[in-house]
């Protein structure tokens, strides 16, 4: 079933916590809501369950509106963020509590209700925890337990509140092939509210990055980190190296630092972002940058080299950091304290003016200068 | 439009407004609040004023003006001001002892200290009175002191600190709990001294606490009644509490002097009441950041 | 001798003398009064103690506390339990004056409580007079003491389950709504066994409270023996008739009942301090 979020607004007192969103949730698909605390994306989630009411807009599923339908109504299934199990039942109680709340008509027998736990009990592989209390269950089984829960009434639509936030990584790792493999094999609409970048682009088919309560981007999760559409969700998402300067006779000037911009206006200040694979460091400049950088550390764990360098001679406001493969790191076997530069490319600029980034790409250039690395 | 209507089971309830609410019951809730809330609060409050408007303000002034009205007003607020504060000193150490130290009887000793909120006022009364006389348990050593208790206001101070005596430890006790071992543990480490530390750490953080529960022992001191009348002798001008006054006057049938002293009672007392209430909003928000 | 002592008091001289100095006076203040009801109840020996309780006056006055009980405890459980829910589960205008509008009966003294209902029941009350004119006599009767009674004990079921509640906040309620529970079926599945406990300690300090009721009471009921005298009332009475063994045996009565709320105090505490004592079990996600 599809959700259409069509232009809804909400505010809490003075605090403007969602601004006329409109969104498209594909039928099927697992759909992450993504974005930093106070952007808007567990009020939206509230909203969609009917477990919040919006000032304006309308929420429809399937083409249906139910912005009037009460929570109980909407047949949906929710995870709660910190589960929200019920303390005094036991973890088969808690399952069968959606059943046995159905109206006569549709309640399944006592017996139906009682194999429909045990195999949602087979499915979550906690069968042997049936008669404990939510008190004595770890964390990741209370949350599987709340999944069940959720599940056990055949919703066609799963919102889940972040939820892998209150676990801790090993748990919440084993925890997302889980939810991603049950997806998969059940076809339900999902939305999942996180603020864990990684989380959203493993696990889900679209996200949605939020900000100030508005929708900054929606796309696949390999569209986003490749094409951001705006500071925000280049900031965001992942770690970003920043030249930030003015443009003059098609170069962005600071300090000590340049960068050739062929084409590019005069007299315009300018950030260009660059992912950590986007760079790599050369002993002397390149032809087209020169950005002197001095390393500051090297961090060998992982499936590559991250280095981390400081700008001389021009500034950055955050750390600059760039990717190695181990086998070039062995070959050219950089150390802390050393001179090496930066070399773009590819690059996407953002001018004062314009809230889209424009991409750069210097490869012919490079390609004509034989890499130095 | 805002509740839902718990109690009809029809599937797919519609709502007309956008302010419906989640959780069923508020309607039905909150109706039931305030009809109470009205009906025994609030509607015998304007028994109180339809009664006293029915005085001249030279009546009213004279009435709560009466020289042993006025002596009354002056032995409830200094034997109430007495008793909190020997319940502040003495609700602190009980709370610090509770909390602090574990000793044989701790649980018994802890569920004791609720014992003046569960017993009778009348109980009380009778029992204070007993062993305060000259020939009870305590009366006849204080005696040999020089000290007479019953039938004095020095009794009056005994049952107003007897009766509110749990505030101050119930209101302090959480607080001393939630105090964190680190500061104190710093602070000691730094070299201070017991008696610096506890002033300059540890009693900063429960002040409030200990003057809201200071504040709540005084309010209820001000309107005690039960457990005083039998210890205080009830004697004019020396040892009758303002409650005692209103009872009398009620006791004469003069219904308006009773309603205009009492007028001066219950302002006081809401005032009171409302402060503690506002103080302990603002300096909680100050301390959870809320 | 530094190195061992990390929190202020800790030092054993320290520890003796604030222990001691704090039974000393609980001692004093709160153990021995309880001892000499008993004593002074039991001074002429068991017989008469039974005799003073089984007097028909005693007896009346049993009565009419216990119902006086009976019907002011549900309707505050009633009450309390609504307003709990209703300002803990929903944010409106004039929330927080409502919870300070139940704290009233606290600094009211309870000779005025009695004041104000026999101000606008009594015979010369604007609504009393009317009800007068129709044959109904509330004030100097048992259904004066009871509405009294009300008054004077309706915050403790609200102040017992207001904190709980707010601190359990509503987070179990809504998925309850979500699975597509009904209200009622919300609230005696998932919050009643919640709060079951803060209840039953409000209800037994509801109980505890009307039970022993002395000031409102006695400007309202008139102190008719054998009619409108409560156990209170009834203790007062045969203490002023110098009949003190008398006063003392009643007073037993209402001392024991005291002690028992204290005992579901403890208990209660106990029991709600229990599910942090279960240990989560270890292994498997």
């Amino acid at each position: 079933m599809s959700i259409t979020i069509d232009q809804i607004s909400k505010t809490f007192g003075r605090f403007q916590a969602l601004k006329d969103v409109s969104l498209e949730i594909p039928e099927g698909k697992l759909t992450a809501l993504l974005g930093p605390s106070g952007s808007g994306k567990t009020t939206l989630l509230r909203i969609i369950a009917g477990l919040e009411s919006s000032d304006s807009g309308r929420i429809l599923f399937g083409g249906d509106d139910v912005s009037n339908l009460h929570v109980r109504d909407r047949n949906i299934g929710f995870v709660f963020q910190h589960y929200a199990l019920f303390r005094h039942l036991t973890v088969a109680e808690n399952i069968a509590f959606g059943l046995e709340s159905l109206p006569r008509k549709q309640r399944p027998t006592k017996s139906e209700i009682r194999q429909r736990v045990a195999k949602l009990l087979e499915m979550i592989q906690l069968p042997q925890l049936a008669g404990r209390y939510p008190a004595q269950l770890s964390g990741g089984q209370k949350q599987r337990v709340a999944l069940a829960r959720a599940l056990a009434t055949q919703p066609r639509i799963l919102l889940l509140d972040e939820p892998f936030g209150a676990l801790d990584a090993k748990v919440r790792k084993d925890l997302r092939r889980w939810l991603r493999a049950l997806h998969d094999e059940f076809h339900f609409t999902s939305i999942f509210v996180t603020h864990d970048q990684e989380e959203a682009l493993e696990l889900s088919d679209q996200v949605v990055v939020m900000s100030q309560g508005q929708v900054e981007q929606v796309n696949e999760p390999t569209d986003l980190y490749a094409r951001p559409e705006s500071r925000f969700v280049f900031d965001f998402l992942g770690h970003v190296n920043v030249v930030s300067g003015v443009v003059k006779h098609h170069k962005l000037v600071q300090g000590d630092a340049w960068v050739s911009l062929p084409g590019q206006k005069s007299d315009q200040e300018a950030q260009l972002y660059l992912r950590p694979h986007e760079v790599h460091l050369a002993r002397a400049p390149a032809i087209h940058a020169r950005l002197p950088l001095r390393i500051e550390a090297i961090s060998l764990i992982g499936s590559e080299v991250r280095i981390e360098l400081v700008p001389v001679g021009w500034n950055s406001d955050e750390i600059w950091e760039v990717g190695m493969s181990h086998n070039e790191f062995a070959r050219h076997n950089p150390s802390r304290g050393e001179l090496w530069y930066a070399v773009p490319d590819i690059g996407h600029l953002f001018v004062a003016d314009s809230a889209q980034p424009r991409s750069v790409d210097w490869a012919y250039t490079t390609a004509a200068n034989a890499s130095n690395m | 439009m805002s509740a839902p209507a718990q109690v009809s089971a029809a599937p797919a309830r519609r709502f007309s407004g956008r302010s419906k609410r989640v959780l069923p019951g508020f309607g039905l809730s909150l109706g039931i609040s305030l009809f109470f809330v009205s009906l025994v609060l609030l509607l015998p409050l304007s028994g109180l004023v339809v009664e006293t408007s029915g005085m001249t303000w030279d009546q009213f002034w004279f009435t709560i003006t009466d020289p042993r009205v006025v002596e009354s007003y002056k032995v409830t607020l200094w034997t109430a001001l007495a008793a909190s504060l020997f319940n502040g000193v003495f609700g602190l150490l009980l709370a610090w002892v509770l909390v602090r130290y574990d000793f044989p009887g701790k649980r018994i000793l802890d569920a004791f200290v609720d014992l003046p909120f569960a017993l009778p006022t009348a109980v009380a009364g009778i029992t204070l009175a007993t062993l305060f006389a000259q020939n009870g348990w305590y009366g006849q050593w204080l005696a040999k002191l020089g000290i007479e208790v019953a039938f004095t206001p020095l009794g009056i101070v005994v049952a107003m600190a007897f009766t509110s005596i749990p505030f101050v430890v119930r209101t302090v006790q959480p607080v001393l709990e939630e105090l964190s071992p680190a500061d104190e543990e710093a602070a000691v480490s730094l070299g201070a001294s017991d008696g610096r530390v506890f002033r300059k750490v540890i009693f900063p953080s429960l002040w409030p606490a200990l003057v809201t529960g200071i504040a709540l022992s005084f309010t209820r001191s001000l309107g005690e009644f039960g457990a005083i009348i039998f210890i205080a002798g009830n004697t004019p001008y020396v040892s009758e509490v303002t409650s005692l006054m209103v009872f009398i006057r009620l006791q004469e049938y003069d219904y308006a002097a009773a309603s205009a002293i009492a007028s001066v009672v219950l302002l006081a007392s809401l005032v009171l009441l409302f402060s503690i209430n506002l103080w302990q909003g603002r300096y909680l928000r100050r301390l959870e950041g809320r | 001798m530094a190195a061992e002592h990390h929190r202020v008091g800790d030092q054993p001289w320290v520890r003796r003398l604030l222990i001691g100095t704090a039974v000393l006076v609980s001692l004093v203040l709160l153990v021995i009064p309880v001892v000499v009801i008993f004593f002074q109840a039991l001074s002429a020996g068991w017989s008469t103690f039974t005799g003073n309780v089984l007097d028909q006056f005693t007896l009346h006055a049993i009565g009419l506390t216990l119902l006086v009980a009976a019907l002011t405890v549900p309707l505050n459980l009633i009450f309390g339990t609504a307003l709990a829910w209703a300002v803990t589960r929903f944010r409106f205008p004039g929330r927080k004056l409502l919870v300070t509008l139940i704290d009233i009966p606290f600094a009211v003294s309870p000779v005025i409580a009695g004041l104000l209902y026999l101000l606008l029941y009594g015979r010369n009350g604007w609504l009393g007079g009317w009800l007068a004119t129709h044959d109904v006599q509330l004030m100097f009767a048992w259904p004066g003491i009871v509405m009294v009674t009300v008054f004077v004990t309706c915050p403790f079921v609200a102040r017992e389950l207001i904190p709980l509640m707010q601190q359990q906040g509503s987070e179990e309620e809504e998925a309850g709504v979500v699975l597509g529970a009904s209200g009622w079926r919300i609230f005696r599945k998932i919050t009643l066994p919640n709060i079951k406990w803060a209840l039953i300690y409000g209800v037994v300090l509801t109980n505890a409270r009307a039970v022993g009721e002395f000031g409102a009471v006695s400007v309202v009921s008139g102190n008719i023996r054998g009619e409108t005298n409560t156990l209170p009332l009834h203790v007062e009475l045969l203490y002023q008739d110098y009949n003190v063994v008398g006063a003392f045996a009643s007073a037993a009565l209402l001392a024991t009942i005291a002690i028992l709320t204290l005992v579901v105090k403890a208990f209660v505490e106990w029991r709600q301090s229990r599910p942090t004592i279960l240990t989560p079990e270890k292994g498997g996600v």
